[in-house]
Parts: C-alpha cells; structure tokens; sequence
C-alpha cells in the first residue's frame, strides 16, 4: 500500500483557445473545412492551426492519505482544471496522475437536481450522481434532511424551494459523501452566514476524519482554518508549496510587485475582454501620492485608467474591495449613480479615468486588496481581476486607538458616539 | 474520459482501488467493470425520466397511449381510406397500431438520446460517470410507454378476436432488439450531437423519412411485389425486421419469419457496437467541448 492518496506527475491539461466562446463547430464548419483543404493545399497555406492554451503544465504533486490539502491562486490560475481532472470530470492532455481511494468531488452542488422531483427524490438522485449506493443513502437519508432543515418541505418539488432552501439540500446531500478522497470546490460559498459555518464544521469533521481532502477556495480564512498545507497555482503553474499559513502570505504577496498601483500589459489583458482594455489602478492619498500604505483617517482615492477601443453600451467599471481573508467589504460602480448612469448609457471609445473616493474613518488596520470589474449587466462581463492591487490601511490616529488590541471587523467607522447624561 | 485502469489492491481493502489518470490516445477500451459499479446510477437516470416525463401534464401517462392512437387513425385514413394499401387477414388498426408501439419506442429513443448529451451538460461537467448511460437510461425510459401502450394493445387483439400465436415469447426480443437498434442509432446521434449541433435540426427529418421507409402503414410484402429489386436495400433498415418481426410474433402472419429480420439483427448489433465504440473514442472530450 503506498502512503500517498494522490500522486501527480507533470500533469498537463491544453484547451483551445476561444473554447469558450465558440464551443463546437457544426458540421458546416466541418464540412467547409474538408472541402478547401485541397485548395489550401495548392495555395500552399498551411491549415489554420487551431490556437490552445496550457490551462495547466507541468504540474507534479503528492498528498498523504489523510492529508487537507489547500489549492490556492487567482482565477484563471488552473485549480478548477486540476479538480475537474482529479476527480476525472476531463482527462489530462500529458502527464498522469495516481489516485488510490474512492474519489468524491464536490464541484458543484446540486449537481443532477431536477427542479420538478421532490426534495426526497432529488436527495437518492444527486446522490447516484455522486457515486452513492442506494443503500446508504437510505442509512444516510434522515441525516441529510436533518442536516438541511428543510424536513418540512422534503415532499415537494424543489423547484417550490427558496434558492437557500435549495443549496442547503444540495449542500447536504454532497457532505454526506464518504469518500476516500474529497475533492472540494467553493462549495462553501453558499448559503448564509448560519449555514456556511455550518458547512465548514462539517468540513472540519471530514478533514478530521482521517480522510484526504483537497480544497479549493478563495475564502482564506476558511483555508487557513481547514488546510495545514497549500499549494500555490499561477498561471496554470504550481509556484508554491507551504504551510497554509506561509503559503497564504506568499499568495497574498504575489504579483503584487507594483503596490499602490497595478498597471496591465497588453499580454496580460485576456482577447475576449475587448473593446475594454484595463491600463492601470491606482491608490492615491489626499496629496496625491501614491503608495502601498495609507492611513485609515485620511480618505483614499481610487482611479481606474482604460481604453475603450470601441463603444459599449451598459458599462460599468468598478471595485470589490476584500479583506486578506478573501471576504468582499464591498462593491461599487463608476455609474452607480443614477445620472451618471443616464449620461453614460452608451460610452464612447476613448481612454478614460474613473475616480472614487473610500472616505475617512472607514478601513479597519489591515492588508486590503482591490479588485476590478467591467461589464454591462447581464450582457457581458469584460474584465475582472479578483486580486488586481493589494494595499496596506494604517490605524494611527484611528477611533478606539487608545486600546491596543486588535479591533475585529473590516471597517473601523467613525460613529459621532455622544453620551448624555440622563437625570431622574 | 481518463483511460481509467482499475487495479484493485490487496483483499484486506477491498474498497480501496488506484485509478491512473493519463492522456488516452485512439480507441479506449469498453471499461464494462465501470458501467456494472454505476448500475443504480442508470436506474435512477432512468426513474428520473419516467418521473419527469409527463408530471405537469393534463393527460399524464394517457398521452403514452393517445398518441399511437391517434396516428393509428391518422394512418388507417391515409393508407386505408385513401390509397386502399391491403394488410391481409389482419384487421387494419391491430396492423397498424401493432406496427407504431415498436416505432414510437424508437423514435422517442432516438430523439431523446440524440439530445441527452447536451441536455446533461451540466452533470457531464461537473461529476464523472461513464457518459453512456445517459443515452442508455433515455433510452429505457422509453420502455415504460412502450408497456403502457401494449396493454391496449392486447385489448384490441381481444376486440378484434384475433387469436394469440405461438410465437408470443418471442415479443420481448423484439423489444430488445427495437431498444438495440435504437440505442446503437443513439449513441452514434448523441456523440455527434456534442460536437455539431447539426443533429437537432437533422433528428425530426430523419425519423420522419425512416419512418416512412418502415412498413408500419403498409405491409413488407407489398415492397417486395411492387419493387422487387429494391427489397435488399430497403430491407437494411433493421426497423423493417423489428416492425416485421412484432407483427409476425403477435400476429401470425404468414408463417415463417422473414429473412429480414436476420439481416435487421445483424445490422442492429453492427450499429451498437459501431456506436459504443465511437461513442468512447469521443467521450474524452465531452466534457471539454458539450
């Protein structure tokens, strides 16, 4: 018996490019193909050779039977290519990969449901999906509902569910899974507050129970809490290997070279963001300085520099800002405001600043990173990059400084506390 | 998928198995061992279909039988009524409807597994199970019309006084070999149907054409009278012996078996196993390209 759950040798994973957009040709394309191939022959021209892309290279790994293993990287960076290919969803387009156990993934929950069978039908459904016997999931079944409090409504279909109602189901069904190996994707990001620390003891009592887990997740602070070793992704590269703790801090420190401004290179802008093109995004202080630290007391402006290379109707160009945990604080557009909105229905092509302002007294001490956003609402989303800047938010000076201890949350507002003395 | 060899390890664990993940080239093995461990993953695919299929319907179940009867009728007006095309000592709705039971299972299967595939994207996607019993399970979904609509069939046989032969055991195989040709026509549909979206737009056409070139409304022999030299060609279809062989089981007809029927199980098993080898060769990439 080897010691090893997963072993990973040079595993490699090629797309096409433009996959997404144009996933399959029809038979025309097929067809016109075959018919000028002889004349592309003549004319010399070599076919058209299909571009692709290395999602994932070279990637060699081990995880120990028992052993939670964190994934971590930025979008794009091949996590969810490496899940889908461990737990066989795709095959490897080089390299190989040794997998002993059973091997449960968790990719998506819900995974099979059928919006007209009962909750009850749907919990034996997803679970044959995922691999379970039918006589466990009986032995399970009162689990499962229990687990999802949804009891009541388990006689009917799910398509009557409130959207929470049916994440919980979903989430239930897959955490009762009991696979050697656990394969695990973001699954954590569902539900409300209640039930996602919910999830996460479960996942805890998973990691615990002795088996392999791998898990993916932008949340670090659930890494940090279930994960004793990550690994870190980068463009489809494995660039890290740590203690979670050290490989969270080399994550949040990497590719953040230019801090107090991020400035994209014409490689570095996906082909299927156009006509947006992201040039830079700055943090600067009220002296119009820019830098990696600012103080939490002084307001912070934002500026958002692009290209337009051609009209889009709809945009909006905006931030997330997320704490070093991967929570979001918040969310905002350039044409937030309704009369901005009106004035730019259709923006010209062009180059453009957008500006915003984080007031005073707002940010908690702590490392904050931005990330940037561009689409036009539920037509397209141009851009996005999760982790674009990372920057540093100093307290001095802050309300509360008198007490030394670390204060919890992300902002730190200034509330015009009064205190008045009531007589009688 | 991966070429996916499982080695089980010492008896001691017997759940424990090692899969290799590597690049699979040309054409990959059956991985039968696979299929038999999902087998209730089938059999709740196909539960599923059956459940889904006619809930927010006002009929329900009653289409499973409505619908042949009422092409019966639309048929026996046609081929009856209008072009007066004989159907021996056989009552003609008995001939008819006895003809578009086997039919209907296929056609249903057809259009079905044709479009299984896409229409599971999001489990091919996400989970891995061998991809074939999606078209299997869509497939013997079917079945449960098919059941429906032959216990009013046997009411007509009583209706019609029409004396049951001996040849009655030999229905199920005909079932099975309708199911047969369907899933190997399926399969093929259904790969296709990943990569070129063309299949959706050929599938109604097709099954129009082929049903046409089956005798459902009109009787083999009348092919054979009229267009001798065409009687092989057209005889390639294996749904003239599935069609062929019911009527012959349930009814009599004319004593033996028509050779047909020989030629038809060839082809159905050539289909099948044509398609379950394509289906194979391209199911490395469905998840990539659904």
């Amino acid at each position: 018996m080897s010691e090893y759950a997963i072993q990973v040798s040079n595993l490699g994973k090629q797309y096409k490019i433009g996959a997404e957009i144009d996933r399959y040709r029809t038979l025309r394309d097929s067809l016109t193909a075959a018919v000028t191939w002889p004349l592309r022959l003549i004319r010399r021209q070599l076919p058209p050779k299909s571009d692709t892309i290395w999602a994932l290279r070279d990637i060699s790994f081990e995880v120990k039977k028992g052993q939670v293993l964190g994934v971590i990287g930025r979008n794009g960076a091949g996590k969810s290519t490496l899940l889908k290919l461990l737990s066989r969803v795709t095959e490897p387009s080089e390299g190989y990969a040794k997998i002993t156990g059973r091997v449960g993934s968790l990719l998506e929950v819900g995974t099979g449901f059928h919006p007209e069978l009962t909750g009850r039908e749907n919990i034996y459904l997803n679970g044959a999906v995922l691999g379970m016997k039918r006589l466990e999931i009986d032995r399970k079944f009162d689990e499962i509902v229990e687990f999802s409090g949804v009891r009541k409504f388990i006689d009917t279909p799910v398509k009557r569910y409130s959207s929470g109602m049916y994440l919980r189901l979903a989430f239930s069904v897959a955490a009762h899974l009991e696979p050697e190996i656990l394969v695990v994707d973001e699954v954590l990001a569902v539900g409300d507050a209640e039930f996602q620390r919910k999830c996460l003891g479960k996942m805890s009592d998973v990691a615990q129970e002795g088996r392999t887990v791998l898990f993916v997740s932008h949340n670090m602070s659930a890494i940090l809490r279930l994960t004793d070793e990550a690994i870190v992704l980068d463009q489809g590269s494995l660039v890290h290997r740590a203690p979670t703790k050290e490989a969270v801090d080399f994550y949040m420190a990497s590719g953040f070279s230019q801090t107090g401004e991020r400035v994209w290179r014409n490689e570095e802008i996906p082909s299927n963001s156009a006509p947006f093109r992201p040039l830079a995004l700055r943090v600067r202080d009220p002296r119009g300085n820019i830098g990696d630290t600012v103080r939490s007391t002084e307001p912070l402006d934002l500026e958002i520099e692009y290209q337009l290379d051609a009209p889009v109707q709809g945009l909006r160009v905006g931030v997330y800002l997320i704490t070093m945990r991967g929570e979001i604080v918040f969310t905002s557009f350039d044409t937030d405001s309704p009369e901005v909105y009106d004035r730019y229905g259709t923006r010209p092509a062009g180059r453009y600043l957008s500006r915003g302002r984080i007031p005073a007294n707002y940010l908690n001490e702590g490392q904050y990173v931005l990330g940037l956003n561009a689409s036009s609402f539920r037509v397209k989303r141009y851009f996005q990059d999760e982790r674009a800047l990372a920057f540093n938010v100093d307290a001095m000076g802050a309300p509360g400084m008198q007490w030394t201890e670390a204060r919890m949350g992300p902002v730190r507002p200034d509330l015009n506390w009064a205190i008045e003395e009531m007589k009688g | 998928m991966a070429d996916s060899t499982m080695i089980a390890e010492d008896a001691n664990k017997p759940r424990t198995e090692t899969i290799i993940l590597k690049p699979s080239r040309g054409w990959v093995s059956l991985n039968l061992k696979d299929l038999w461990r999902y087998r209730e993953l089938a059999f709740f695919l196909t539960w599923r279909d059956i459940k889904v299929r006619y809930k927010q319907t006002l009929l329900g179940a009653a289409w499973a039988v409505l619908q042949p009867l009422l092409q019966m009728l639309i048929f026996n007006f046609l081929f009856g009524s209008i072009a007066n095309i004989p159907t021996g000592d056989i009552p003609r709705p008995v001939f008819t409807y006895s003809a578009l039971l086997p039919w209907n299972l296929f056609s249903k299967a057809l259009s079905d597994a044709g479009r299984s595939l896409v229409a599971s994207r999001n489990m091919i996607t996400k989970v891995y199970f061998p991809r074939l019993l999606i078209p299997v399970s869509t497939i013997l979904s079917g079945v449960v019309d098919f059941a429906i609509a032959f216990v009013v069939l046997l009411g007509m046989l009583w209706y019609y006084q029409v004396s049951f032969t001996a040849a009655m055991w030999a229905v199920p195989l005909f079932l099975l070999l309708a199911l047969v040709t369907a899933l190997g026509v399926g399969l093929w549909l259904s790969a296709w149907n990943v990569h070129f979206r063309d299949v959706r737009y050929i599938l109604p056409f097709l099954t129009q054409v082929w049903m046409l070139a089956t005798p459902i409304a009109y009787p083999l022999s009348e092919v054979a009278e009229k267009w001798p030299q065409w009687e092989f060609l057209y005889s390639l279809n294996p749904m003239v012996g599935v069609v062929e062989g019911f009527r012959w089981a349930l009814l009599g007809g004319e004593g033996t078996l028509s050779s047909a029927v020989w030629l038809s199980v060839g082809i159905a098993v050539a289909l099948l196993i044509s398609g379950v080898l394509y289906f194979r060769r391209m199911e490395r990439t469905f998840a990539d390209t659904v």
